[in-house]
């Protein structure tokens, strides 16, 4: 049913990690027999390529899918039908949606997470030395100096003190707790990091060193990371492609700066120009998007879009888009994408503004 | 202070709210003056902890215990275009006596933070929008269920009439927050405090409600004093602002020159450090080095301190800055590059 967006990125590398039609529906049940009634399309038809040491952007609203389809990713949750491959070190491609436990178990060697809530993360009962270690623990480093000299290496690389080991996780501030989030998802040297809204919990001033270290790290350690985050402006400055998605469906997929200076999808526009500009000088020319996101247990018919588009025809309301590629790398899902101009950073807004001093 | 002979609607001046806890005391505001004008937008902003929301608490009388009010005036004017018109210190009214209960809801509300939590689950919306109508207006039970569905129509809410038979988990977060504009906004108030009024919507909605919030400003002429801890949304907004480190000012001052030429190494550091949604993103964030002390362990002198690039060992950390003004501008800082400590110094923390 969909295209396979086949030129997006340089052919001659094999992709470090493909998603092929990923669907996950969660069933609503009703009544005593928990009969199902319908399905929420948390995930509907996804696919996209990572490329090793590259960073993936995954955007959208709540409820749009992007949180699910990292889970479905690294199989904390069981997609309904997809694909994901992965290019394992040890055993070259692996279909990541097949595989069994044990299997499973040795393959999280290599793919690892980093959660959104650095306050719900940690076991408050655990020290840092048994955070950070227990996945070590768990892939067979039995010994407990072992781990301790490991952990310590661990807790240096995020920027933190090696003798904080023994503490508890609530003597920590949030940006600290995030850092020893990251250290437990190194731990075992994973080589695919999927980061799920990593500094939107933080504050402003600790957001930019957490987001610095996620980029050292990615370079010292050639990391492969698939980020997701809602905030726009931290996805743009940490990744170099971008995957947009709407109620369960990538939208628009492309390099970051075209992408953002010339998005080809109204819903990628709209978002644009939602995000608060930090310059008073740049008081929006923004449009402004009615309505709400649609609910995807009952998705609109045809475009998922077109009730708050301002571009949509009657054509909109009866066929769906698939994601098409549109070459540069680029792919989008609408039918108009011929026939619109769409405002993008690049033409609101003629200057950079110079935030700061 | 008055502004072109205007006098402010709202003018805090040296405003302390402390928590006395079992383990020490919390200053959560020390030492805030500000002005709010009739029509005009106050942005307070600030990282967690930094005491914002409990300004607005602090102004409405509604601290949790043990907080309180330690020092300082919160001056309410109800007419502040007549020379004469009565002034009220809210700081000196017993939070629960009748002339707080007779300000709060009707002259001046409060739009809370999380939308979800601030209706009640188990009374419908038009439940709770007519009993703030009816508490402060002799209205009777009909006309204020019309009065509320107008409110409703008016916040952007389709089918308002259907809507208030719902109750608040049958609505959207959006909608939700919406419906808590239209209670706050029941009985027309003059200054509006919005406490994170976008922090838990998305994007398109977040672009929405400040679009209502500036429409209804507009169209009612309130003061609104907007508390966030996100920048954009305060560049957006505001027409002054005030920005808060640890329960004190560290600038405030237009909007314009605050973004443009900030003069506190925490505003600073604070704007270079947001990753835009223009920058190219290839080079590294300037951060600001640090974290956010704990309120039992708050630095001496100036509190910013042991964070700041410009620390100057044997001033900054043996005097405590006092928020001054810049001459010729209209901004104000509490920095001792700006102004030079004083010989003695007070107020030791």
């Amino acid at each position: 049913m969909v295209a396979e967006p086949e030129a997006t990125t340089s052919a001659s590398e094999t992709p470090f990690l493909e998603v092929k039609n990923l669907k996950k529906w969660f069933p609503i049940q009703k009544g005593f027999l928990k009969r199902t009634v319908g399905h929420v399309r948390a995930v509907d038809d996804v696919s996209f390529k990572v490329m090793p040491g590259e960073t993936m952007g995954l955007v959208g609203e709540s409820g749009c899918g992007k949180t699910t389809t990292s889970r479905c990713i690294l199989r904390a949750v069981n997609p309904t039908s997809g694909q994901v491959l992965f290019n394992s070190e040890e055993r070259g491609i692996v279909e990541v949606t097949d595989l069994k436990r044990p299997q499973l178990r040795e393959l999280r060697r290599e793919m690892q997470m980093i959660f959104q809530d650095p306050f719900g993360s940690l076991n408050p009962r655990m020290t840092l030395l048994d955070i950070v270690g227990e996945p070590l623990l768990v892939h067979g480093m039995s010994s407990r100096s072992d781990r301790a000299d490991r952990v310590a290496e661990l807790l240096r690389l995020v920027g933190l003190r090696p003798e904080y080991m023994r503490r508890f996780p609530h003597a920590f501030s949030g940006g600290e707790r995030q850092r020893i989030g990251i250290a437990r998802a190194l731990a075992l040297n994973p080589r695919l990091v999927v980061a799920d809204e990593p500094v939107s919990a933080l504050d402003v001033s600790v957001q930019a060193q957490v987001i610095n270290l996620l980029q050292d790290l990615q370079e010292s350690l050639n990391l492969t990371y698939l980020f997701v985050a809602h905030d726009l402006s931290v996805v743009r400055h940490i990744s170099e492609r971008v995957a947009v998605m709407y109620v369960g469906k990538i939208v628009e997929m492309g390099p970051t700066e075209d992408l953002f200076n010339n998005p080809k999808h109204p819903y990628t526009s709209a978002l644009l120009s939602s995000v608060p500009v930090p310059d008073p000088r740049m008081r929006s020319t923004r449009i402004a998007l009615q309505g709400e996101v649609a609910n995807p247990a009952n998705p609109p018919s045809g475009c998922y879009f077109h009730p708050r588009c301002s571009y949509a025809v009657d054509r909109c309301r009866e066929e769906s888009p698939v994601l098409e590629d549109i070459g540069g790398g680029r792919s989008v899902a609408c039918l108009r994408v011929n026939e619109i101009e769409l405002p993008g950073l690049g033409d609101t807004h003629s200057k950079a503004p110079s935030a700061g001093a | 202070m008055t502004e072109n002979g205007v006098q402010p609607l709202l003018s805090v001046q040296g405003l302390k709210t402390y928590f006395p806890t079992d383990e020490g005391l919390v200053r959560a505001v020390d030492g805030l003056s500000f002005d709010v004008f009739e029509g005009k937008t106050l942005g307070i902003v600030g990282e967690s902890g930094c005491g914002k929301s409990t300004v607005g608490r602090s102004i409405l009388g509604i601290i949790d215990k043990p907080g309180h009010v330690e020092a300082g005036s919160i001056v309410w004017r109800q007419n502040p275009s007549d020379e004469k018109s009565e002034a009220i210190d809210l700081a000196k009214q017993v939070p629960t006596g009748k002339l707080m209960r007779s300000i709060r809801g009707n002259f001046i509300s409060l739009i809370f933070q999380e939308p979800m939590t601030s209706f009640s689950p188990v009374h419908t919306i038009g439940n709770q929008l007519t009993e703030a109508i009816r508490l402060h207006r002799d209205v009777s039970k009909k006309e204020s269920y019309d009065s509320a569905e107008e409110l409703l129509a008016l916040v952007g809410i389709p089918n308002p009439r259907q809507r208030l038979s719902e109750y608040s988990f049958q609505l959207s977060g959006g909608l939700r927050q919406r419906a808590m504009i239209a209670m706050a906004l029941s009985c027309d108030p003059k200054l509006l405090i919005a406490d994170e009024p976008t922090t838990a919507l998305d994007v398109t909605t977040q672009a929405q409600i400040l679009d209502l919030l500036r429409d209804l400003q507009e169209k009612n002429g309130m003061a609104i004093i907007l508390i966030t801890h996100n920048l954009g949304v305060i560049a957006e907004m505001a027409d002054d602002v005030v920005v808060m480190y640890l329960g004190r000012e560290a600038e405030s001052g237009p909007v314009d020159d605050l973004f443009h030429n900030p003069q506190h190494p925490y505003t600073q550091g604070l704007l270079r450090s947001i990753p835009s949604i223009y920058s190219k993103g290839e080079e590294k964030l300037p951060s600001i080095e640090g974290t956010i002390p704990h309120p039992f362990n708050r630095p001496s002198g100036c509190t910013f301190r042991p964070r700041c690039p410009s620390f100057m060992e044997g001033t900054c950390d043996q005097h405590v800055p006092t928020f001054q003004n810049i001459d010729g501008t209209s901004q104000g800082v509490s920095c001792f590059l700006h102004h030079p400590p004083q010989e003695v110094t007070t107020n030791g923390s």
